[in-house]
C-alpha cells in the first residue's frame, strides 16, 4: 500500500511541474470552458507512469517532464512524397500554422479553419467536437496526454466535411528548433455522405502531441494515412478518437519509421449499425533507441459492424515494438465481426516485441478472433529466394516486404499506396544489413 | 442423457461406470454439510491466530517465525483489483481460519481411527479412503479391469488432514505423501528447503495471507528416478460456516521421477460467501514431469449469486532442471469467484510446459483464470489449450502471460484461447500478455469468441436429443482438447461437470 501511494504522489508532482510551466491559452468561452475541463481531467487523472498498466510497456516519463528532449535538425535525404498526388498542403512549424507555405485552405466540400482563429470566435461548431470524443475515449482507459492536448493546444485544423472531397487534405508536420514541444488538436467532423481523405506526414517534433478528433455521420467515409519521421530522434504521443454513424468507413494506415519514441493511440467507437472501420500499422525500427508502440481501443455498440486491426512490426538491432490491441464488443453488438493480429519480425536477436491483444465481448452472436505471432525470418523462405539466385541481402528485403504486404493493402489509393512503398523501400536500402 | 454420455466413453468403459457419472446429474450435488462438533479459533485474523495455528500444528520455532514475517508484510499490502472480478469487500476480521473437528484434537494414528462421520462425508462425496478402491466413486469398476487403478488420498477437511491412505505401498517405493503438517514436523529439512522458494511468502496477496495462515494440506516427494506407482490425490472439503480454507501443497519431484496428482474440491451450500486461498507450489529437477490435474468443484453460489466460494489460488511450478515437464489441467465449474493461474517458470534447458483448462461459469459466477509461461531455459516448450464457456450472467476471462526471455533461445510457445458464449447476457474476455525478447523463439497466440452453433444444434436436435442435451454435446466436443488431457477418472466427472454447469443456461 506504501508503494501505491508513493507512486500516485509521484504522479501528482510530475503532473503539477508539467502543468506549472504551461499557460492555458487564450480563447472565447466556448473553447475556454472545453480548455479548463480538460485541464481538471488531467489533474484528476495524473500524467501518466511507468507503473500504469496501460503504460507497461512504454516508459511515458519523456512525453511527462516539463521539457521536451532536444532532437537535432537534420537534412532529410528522401526524395518529396507523393509527388504526384494532387493535395492540399497545409503546413505547421513548430507547431504554428505557416500560410506561406500552406496552399489556400479552400476546396470543394469542406471548410478548413485553423484552430487558433477559431477558438476566438464566439460560437462555433467545433464546440460540439472539441474535446467531445477525447472525454468519451477516457471512458474505459485513462489517456491524460490527450486531455493534456486538449487543455494547452493552440493550434491544429477545424475542417467541416460537407461532400466528396476530390483531393486529399495534407498535414505536414515540421520543425525549426530542435527542442520544439508542440500540441496539435484537429477536428473533422464529416456530415451525412460526404467524404474526406487526410495524410498527415513530415518529421513531427522534438516532442510531438497531437489529437485528432473525428465525427463520421451516417453514411460518409474517412480515410487516413500518415507516414512518421525517420532517422532523427523526435518523439510522438498521437490520438486518433473517432465515432462512427450508420454505414460509415473508417480507414487509417501509419508508417512509422524511426524517431526514437512512437506512441500512437486510436480509439474507435461504432455507434451505427453496418459501420465499418480498419486501422492497421506497419513499423520499421532500428537500434536500440527505437520503440513504437500501437495502442488500440475498438469499441462495437451496434449491431453488425466490423473491425479489423492489422499491425506488422519489423525489428532489428535491439529495437522495440508494442502492441496494445482491444475489442471491447457491449451487449447490443451482435453479429459484431471483430479481427485483429499483430505481428513482429525479429531481423536479429536483441530486438523485442511486447503484445497485449484483448477481447472483452458481452454479445453472444459475434465472431471475434485475435491472433498474435513473433519469429525470425523464415529460413526456407530465405533459402528458396537464394536457390533461385537472389542475393541474401535483397532475398531478406523482398521477405521483410511480404511481411508487411498485409498492412500495407490496407490502403486503398495505389498512389498513396506506392508512395509508402517507396519509403519503405528507401529505408531498407538505409538499414540494410 | 444415454445418446449424449455414449457419444464421448471411452472404449473399454462399461455401462455402470457410465450411469454411475450420470447419476451426478442434479444441480450442485456436493452442497450438504456435515453435521458434526468442531472447534474454531477465534474469529478473525491477528499475530495470536497465526500464532496459534501454528500451535495447533505443533510447528518449529522456523516455521512460526516465517508466518510471522509473512503475516507482517501481508498487514502492508493491497488487495489487487486487476482481476475483471466484482465482489463485496472481503472482510477478513469476520472469517474464522481455523476449523477442526473436535474428534481430531488427538490425531487418529490411522484413518480407522477417524470419526466415522467424516469418514462417512468422503464416502458420500465418492472419496474412498478403503485402500482398495479407485476415485471418482465409480462402483463396480473394479471389476472393470484386472488390476484397478489406484489412487492414494490425502483427505482435508477444512482446516486438517483426516489421514493419508496407502502410505505404506508409497514409502516402499520411497515417496513420501502426508499432510504438510506431518511433513512439517517429519521431514523438515525438506520443507524448510523447499517451501516458500516457488512462491515466496510476499509474492502477492492471497499467497502472503496463505503463507501466514495456513492450516494443512499435502506434501509429496518422489525420489530420484522414481515412477509414483499411483496416482496421488488431495480431496479438499469445506464444511464449517463462515471459515475460510487456506491450504498449501508442495511437490517435490527429485531427477527423473514421475508422478500424476489429483485434486478436487467441494463445498456445502452456504447463504455467505467464504474464502479459500491456497498455494501450490511444484519443484522439478532434471527430467523430472509432474501431471496436475484440478476438478474445482467449490459451491458457485446461487443463481442469484449468493453465496459461494472465492477461491484465490497461487500455482506455480519451477523447472529447476532441465528437460522437465509439467502439465497443468484444470476444470473449474465451481466457486462464485475465480482467481488463478497456474504458472510455468521454464528455467531449465528444453523443459515443457503445458496448460489446458475448461472454465465454465454460469449464473452470477465470475472466472478470470490462466497461465504464465516463463520462459528462461533454451529450447523450452509451452502450450496453452484454454476453453472458457460463459452462460447466464456469468464473466469468464482468460488472462496469461507468455514472455521468451533473451536467453530462452530456439524456444516455442502455442496458445489457444477460445470463448463460448451461451446466452446475452453473459460476457467473455481474452487478455494475454506476450513478450518476446529474442529472434530464434517462435510465439503463436490465437483466440476466438462464438456462439454455439446453430447447425450443430440443429443437427443434434434434428437426432431427438432435447435443447439442453445438445448443448452440452456441442460444448464437450469444444472441450475435448482439454478433457482427453485429464486422468480418466477425473475425464469421466469433468464430463458430467460440464453438463451439469450449463443445466438451466438454455433459453
Amino acid at each position: 500500500m506504501a508503494l501505491a501511494r508513493k507512486i500516485i504522489q509521484v504522479k501528482q508532482d510530475a503532473t503539477d511541474a508539467r502543468l506549472s510551466l504551461l499557460d492555458l491559452p487564450d480563447g472565447a468561452t466556448w473553447i475556454t470552458e472545453a480548455r479548463n475541463a480538460a485541464m481538471s481531467r488531467v489533474k484528476k487523472m495524473s500524467l501518466p507512469h511507468g507503473r500504469d498498466e496501460y503504460w507497461k510497456f512504454t516508459k511515458p516519463d519523456t512525453f511527462v517532464q516539463p521539457e521536451a528532449l532536444k532532437a537535432p535538425l537534420f537534412d532529410n535525404d528522401e526524395g518529396p512524397l507523393w509527388a504526384d498526388v494532387d493535395r492540399l498542403k497545409v503546413v505547421f512549424v513548430d507547431g504554428i500554422f505557416d500560410a506561406e507555405a500552406s496552399d489556400d485552405l479552400s476546396s470543394e466540400g469542406l471548410v478548413i479553419e485553423r484552430l487558433a482563429v477559431a477558438a476566438l470566435k464566439d460560437i462555433h461548431w467545433a464546440k460540439d467536437l472539441y474535446g467531445v470524443l477525447e472525454i468519451r475515449g477516457q471512458d474505459a482507459v485513462q489517456r491524460p496526454l490527450a486531455a493534456l492536448n486538449t487543455a494547452f493546444a493552440t493550434d491544429g485544423i477545424l475542417v467541416h466535411v460537407t461532400g466528396k472531397v476530390s483531393k486529399p487534405l495534407n498535414l505536414i508536420y515540421l520543425y525549426n528548433s530542435e527542442t520544439s514541444d508542440v500540441n496539435l488538436h484537429h477536428c473533422i467532423k464529416i456530415d451525412a455522405g460526404a467524404e474526406v481523405t487526410i495524410l498527415e506526414t513530415g518529421p513531427g517534433a522534438a516532442r510531438l502531441n497531437t489529437v485528432m478528433e473525428v465525427d463520421i455521420a451516417d453514411n460518409s467515409a474517412f480515410h487516413h494515412i500518415r507516414v512518421q519521421g525517420r532517422d532523427h530522434e523526435r518523439r510522438a504521443v498521437t490520438g486518433i478518437f473517432t465515432r462512427l454513424g450508420h454505414e460509415s468507413t473508417f480507414k487509417s494506415f501509419t508508417l512509422t519509421m524511426n524517431g526514437v519514441l512512437t506512441r500512437n493511440e486510436c480509439v474507435i467507437e461504432l455507434t451505427g449499425d453496418n459501420a465499418i472501420a480498419h486501422v492497421a500499422g506497419a513499423c520499421v525500427g532500428d537500434g536500440k533507441d527505437f520503440h513504437q508502440d500501437d495502442t488500440v481501443f475498438i469499441t462495437h455498440d451496434s449491431f453488425n459492424c466490423e473491425s479489423r486491426q492489422v499491425f506488422k512490426k519489423v525489428l532489428r538491432n535491439g529495437a522495440t515494438g508494442v502492441f496494445q490491441g482491444k475489442i471491447l464488443v457491449k451487449k447490443d453488438a451482435q453479429k459484431t465481426d471483430g479481427y485483429q493480429i499483430s505481428q513482429a519480425l525479429l531481423l536479429d536477436d536483441n530486438s523485442q516485441f511486447l503484445a497485449k491483444p484483448e477481447l472483452e465481448i458481452y454479445a453472444d452472436d459475434v465472431a471475434c478472433s485475435h491472433g498474435s505471432t513473433t519469429g525470425a525470418i523464415d529460413e526456407n523462405s530465405l533459402f528458396y529466394l537464394q536457390s533461385r539466385g537472389v542475393p541474401k541481402a535483397e532475398a531478406t528485403d523482398l521477405l521483410v516486404l511480404a511481411f508487411l504486404a498485409e498492412a500495407l493493402q490496407e490502403i486503398e489509393d495505389t498512389m498513396l499506396a506506392e508512395g509508402i512503398l517507396e519509403r519503405l523501400n528507401g529505408w531498407l536500402a538505409r538499414h540494410g544489413h | 442423457m444415454d445418446t449424449l454420455h455414449q457419444v464421448d466413453v471411452k472404449e473399454g468403459v462399461d455401462q455402470d461406470t457410465v450411469d454411475a457419472v450420470q447419476a451426478l446429474s442434479g444441480t450442485y450435488k456436493h452442497g450438504w454439510n456435515t453435521d458434526i462438533e468442531m472447534e474454531y479459533a477465534p474469529l478473525g485474523l491477528s499475530e495470536d491466530i497465526v500464532r496459534l495455528i501454528s500451535k495447533k500444528n505443533e510447528e518449529p520455532q522456523w516455521m512460526l517465525d516465517w508466518r510471522l514475517e509473512a503475516y507482517a508484510r501481508w498487514l502492508t499490502m493491497k488487495e489487487p483489483d486487476w482481476a475483471m472480478v466484482d465482489y463485496p469487500k472481503i472482510d477478513f476480521q469476520d472469517q474464522y481460519y481455523y476449523a477442526r473437528p473436535k474428534s481430531m484434537e488427538v490425531k487418529p494414528k490411522s484413518l480407522d481411527e477417524v470419526d466415522p462421520k467424516l469418514l462417512e462425508t468422503y464416502a458420500k462425496l465418492g472419496i474412498p479412503l478403503k485402500e482398495q478402491a479407485i476415485l471418482a466413486g465409480v462402483e463396480g469398476a473394479e471389476e472393470m479391469s484386472d488390476a484397478p487403478r489406484k489412487v492414494a488420498v490425502d483427505a482435508v477437511f477444512d482446516s486438517v488432514s483426516l489421514g493419508t491412505t496407502f502410505k505404506d505401498e508409497l514409502s516402499k517405493a520411497g515417496v513420501i505423501f502426508c499432510s504438510i503438517s506431518e511433513a512439517i514436523k517429519n521431514h523438515p529439512e525438506l520443507v524448510r528447503k523447499y517451501l516458500g522458494t516457488v512462491i515466496p511468502a510476499a509474492d502477492n496477496y492471497y499467497a502472503c495471507l496463505n503463507a501466514a495462515v495456513f492450516s494443512d494440506g499435502s506434501f509429496v516427494y518422489i525420489p530420484k528416478g522414481t515412477k509414483c506407482p499411483m496416482e496421488l490425490s488431495t480431496y479438499f472439503r469445506i464444511n464449517a460456516e463462515n471459515t475460510g480454507q487456506f491450504e498449501r501443497t508442495l511437490i517435490i519431484a527429485d531427477e527423473g521421477s514421475f508422478v500424476s496428482y489429483l485434486e478436487g474440491c467441494t463445498a456445502p451450500k452456504r447463504d455467505i460467501a467464504q474464502l479459500h486461498a491456497a498455494c501450490v507450489e511444484l519443484i522439478l529437477m532434471d527430467d523430472a514431469e509432474i501431471k496436475y490435474s484440478t476438478v474445482q468443484n467449490w459451491f458457485p453460489g446461487d443463481e442469484n449469486g449468493v453465496g459461494g466460494i472465492y477461491n484465490f489460488v497461487t500455482k506455480r511450478a519451477d523447472c529447476r532442471g532441465d528437460r522437465t515437464k509439467v502439465m497443468w489441467t484444470q476444470v473449474e465449474t465451481g466457486s462464485a469467484v475465480t482467481w488463478k493461474y497456474p504458472s510455468c517458470i521454464l528455467r531449465g534447458d528444453d523443459s515443457q510446459g503445458e496448460f489446458y483448462s475448461i472454465a465454465i461459469a454460469n449464473n452470477m459466477q465470475q472466472a478470470d483464470t490462466g497461465t504464465k509461461m516463463i520462459h528462461l531455459g533454451k529450447r523450452t516448450k509451452s502450450r496453452i489449450v484454454s476453453k472458457g464457456i460463459s452462460a447466464g450472467k456469468a464473466q469468464n476471462t482468460y488472462r496469461g502471460l507468455v514472455s521468451m526471455h533473451p536467453k530462452a533461445k530456439e524456444s516455442r510457445n502455442y496458445t489457444q484461447c477460445d470463448s463460448l458464449l451461451i446466452g446475452d447476457k453473459c460476457g467473455a474476455h481474452t487478455v494475454p500478455y506476450i513478450e518476446v525478447k529474442n529472434n530464434s523463439s517462435r510465439v503463436e497466440h490465437e483466440a476466438t469468441t462464438s456462439k454455439v452453433d446453430d447447425d450443430q444444434l440443429f443437427y443434434c436436435r434434428s437426432r431427438g436429443m432435447d435443447e439442453e442435451e445438445a448443448v452440452a454435446l456441442v460444448v464437450n466436443g469444444f472441450c475435448k482438447e482439454v478433457l482427453q488431457a485429464l486422468p480418466m477418472e477425473f475425464a469421466m466427472e469433468a464430463q458430467a461437470l460440464v453438463a451439469i454447469s450449463l443445466e438451466g443456461s438454455v433459453g
